[in-house]
């Protein structure tokens, strides 16, 4: 199948219909010195032949590492049939369909989509996703300042135990679109954003308070004093969560007495492999009342003419196409391949199977740090509860001691000294239900030789 | 044909305004901005107490076909937006010189409510937009 449908002679018919000389000459309009004279530093074609080989050879440099990272993405077993099915035809367009009403098995999987994350998050309606998690807190931010009419300031409370990628994308997006950030500190003790940290904006004209559910630290927040605090003092409360944990953890909708406002996070975790990062996918819910301010596409369901159920996508409104520079956001599209997978992964699992997964992980995050800090110059950082995450401090830099455990097959976790200086030699590791109880004996032994090796800093 | 009360004045964008005993001017669309835009399914009128400016994007009417923006006719202070409308979007079709009033503002310069059209102008407006 050709991928450009032209031929030379189409080209040269469609360029003598309009009277052009060259395709060049279209680009007349713009002015020389604004034009790229070539692409700098982009290789010569290779041929499919070629491309598969470099990808393969690339993939074994990578080996195949015991994982202990998370940070924001996490490693979860991916029953086969869900990328079977995803890949089916009837499914495999990583776009939204135009005529989307067409595509009526593509809508009601949608639908079916935001009705298990508006039921998993506790909230009434869901859009059918966004880009990633980053992008998703970005646009419940400046979703907040929207909804919340009464407040003037756009200013937003972040806790500095929010993942920190998340914290630059939010600047990069929202700050650009005059939102201003004040970062919440963390306790050193227990790892947690505090109430008593937030007593200082209480009179203040504040927008919203994101509340990271468990946090960057894999720590839990109090999320009902924090929900109720910031209800209070006038703000909206934007929960930014792992879907996986909700299957233990109380929804967002719950938290406190009126339940958070907004709800985001990344969906990489239901069903989608690492992939060295990427494609994710982004979800957003919301109450009721706020549902004209979600960005992103809404699929619902209705009836036709004859009264049969169909699905449509609906408060259209909303969006580029038709508010043009005045739309909630300028996303109007979704991450379809992606929020494929992750309907079907929960299809599969269902509520009982996603409870496990949590359960197991937490379990085995658990059995891990109390491995790892038995090795000498290893202790825990924050005494806070956990989910499958937490952060160990060492007593010398981490990057010497992941070097080493890399050297033996290990990613031995996420080294965020650099984000967070004043914890020192700080390595957040994570578990979940795919770490056996012998690849976490595995990790300690090599740890322990690690550290025995070299002399401590 | 729409319906053009006479004691009213008009912008050509199809907001009406009304000069109240009080002073202050209450603001709605057209019989005929109702009619084209169709059924409304949702209006997000201003906030008590907000400044608006005159021809300043301040209320948003959704229907079923499109969604606009309601421009205020004169500057000043909003003293009400209609709260009514939340529930009930369909007043806007069924009265839009009445019940389906959009907002109260108090304003700045009386002047600029008298230079806005007047009924036979809007008129004028209308019949020429649709030729």
């Amino acid at each position: 199948m050709p991928f450009i449908p032209h031929t030379a002679d189409d080209v040269r018919d469609m360029l003598e219909a309009i009277g052009a000389p060259t395709t060049e000459a279209l680009f007349d309009e713009i002015p020389a010195e604004l034009r790229a004279k070539s692409l700098g530093g982009v290789p010569a074609a290779l041929s499919e032949m070629e491309v598969g080989r470099m990808m393969l050879e690339r993939a074994a440099a990578d080996g195949l590492p015991l994982n202990f990272i998370g940070a924001g993405a996490y490693e979860h077993h991916v029953p086969a049939a869900v990328w079977a099915i995803v890949t089916r035809g009837e499914f495999y367009s990583a776009y939204t369909p135009y005529q989307a009403e067409a595509s009526q098995g593509t809508l009601q999987l949608l639908y079916e989509y935001q009705s298990m994350m508006s039921s998993l998050t506790g909230m009434a309606a869901s859009n059918a996703s966004l880009y990633d998690g980053a992008t998703a807190v970005a646009e419940a931010c400046l979703m907040a300042v929207r909804a919340h009419r009464k407040s003037k300031s756009q200013r937003v409370l972040v806790p500095a135990a929010l993942n920190p990628a998340y914290r630059d994308v939010l600047q990069a997006i929202a700050g650009n679109q005059n939102l201003a950030f004040e970062l919440l500190p963390y306790d050193p003790q227990g790892g947690q954003t505090t109430v008593a940290s937030l007593e200082k904006y209480r009179g203040a004209d504040i927008t919203a308070l994101v509340i990271q559910q468990p946090n960057f630290f894999g720590t839990l927040e109090d999320v009902d004093a924090l929900t109720d605090w910031a209800h209070q003092a006038g703000m909206l409360v934007i929960a930014v969560v792992n879907p996986v944990s909700l299957a233990l953890l109380k929804p967002p909708g719950e938290w406190g007495q009126n339940g958070a406002d907004i709800v985001c996070g990344e969906g990489q975790p239901l069903g989608v492999p690492l992939s060295s990062g990427g494609p994710y996918f982004g979800f957003m819910t919301t109450r009721m009342e706020h549902i004209r301010q979600m960005p992103g596409r809404i699929v619902g369901r209705t009836v036709d003419l004859d009264g049969k159920p169909g699905f449509t996508l609906t408060l259209q409104a909303r969006e580029q196409h038709i508010r043009r520079s005045k739309a909630t956001s300028n996303i109007c599209t979704n991450q379809g391949l992606l929020v494929t997978a992750a309907t079907i992964y929960m299809s599969l699992v269902g509520p009982r199977g996603l409870a496990q997964v949590a359960a197991t992980s937490m379990e085995r995050s658990s059995q891990l740090v109390q491995a790892l800090t038995r090795v000498p110059g290893v202790r825990l950082a924050f005494d806070g509860p956990r989910f499958h995450e937490a952060v160990l401090l060492l007593d010398r830099p981490v990057r010497g001691v992941l070097e080493a455990l890399a050297a033996r097959g290990i990613v031995g976790g996420c080294d965020i000294s650099a984000d967070y200086p004043s914890l020192g030699n700080a390595l957040l590791v994570c578990a979940t239900e795919t770490r056996t109880p012998r690849d976490i004996e595995t990790y300690a032994r090599a740890l322990a030789e690690v550290m025995q090796s070299a002399v401590a800093a | 044909m729409s319906n053009v009360p006479a004691d009213l004045r008009f912008l050509k964008s199809h907001e009406w305004a009304r000069l109240e005993g009080d002073g202050t001017i209450t603001v709605g669309i057209s019989d005929h901005a109702q009619q084209a835009l169709g059924d409304l399914v949702f209006v997000e009128a201003p906030e008590a107490g907000r400044q608006v400016a005159a021809g300043e994007a301040c209320a948003v009417v959704e229907s079923v076909k499109a969604a606009s923006d309601v421009y205020s006719p004169v500057g000043g202070e909003v003293v009400a937006g209609n709260a009514a409308l939340g529930g009930q979007p369909e007043l806007i079709n069924q009265d839009p010189y009445g019940a389906g009033w959009i907002m109260r503002i108090r304003p700045a310069d009386k002047a600029q409510f008298a230079a806005l059209l007047d009924a036979k102008a809007y008129e004028a407006a209308l019949a020429a937009e649709t030729h």
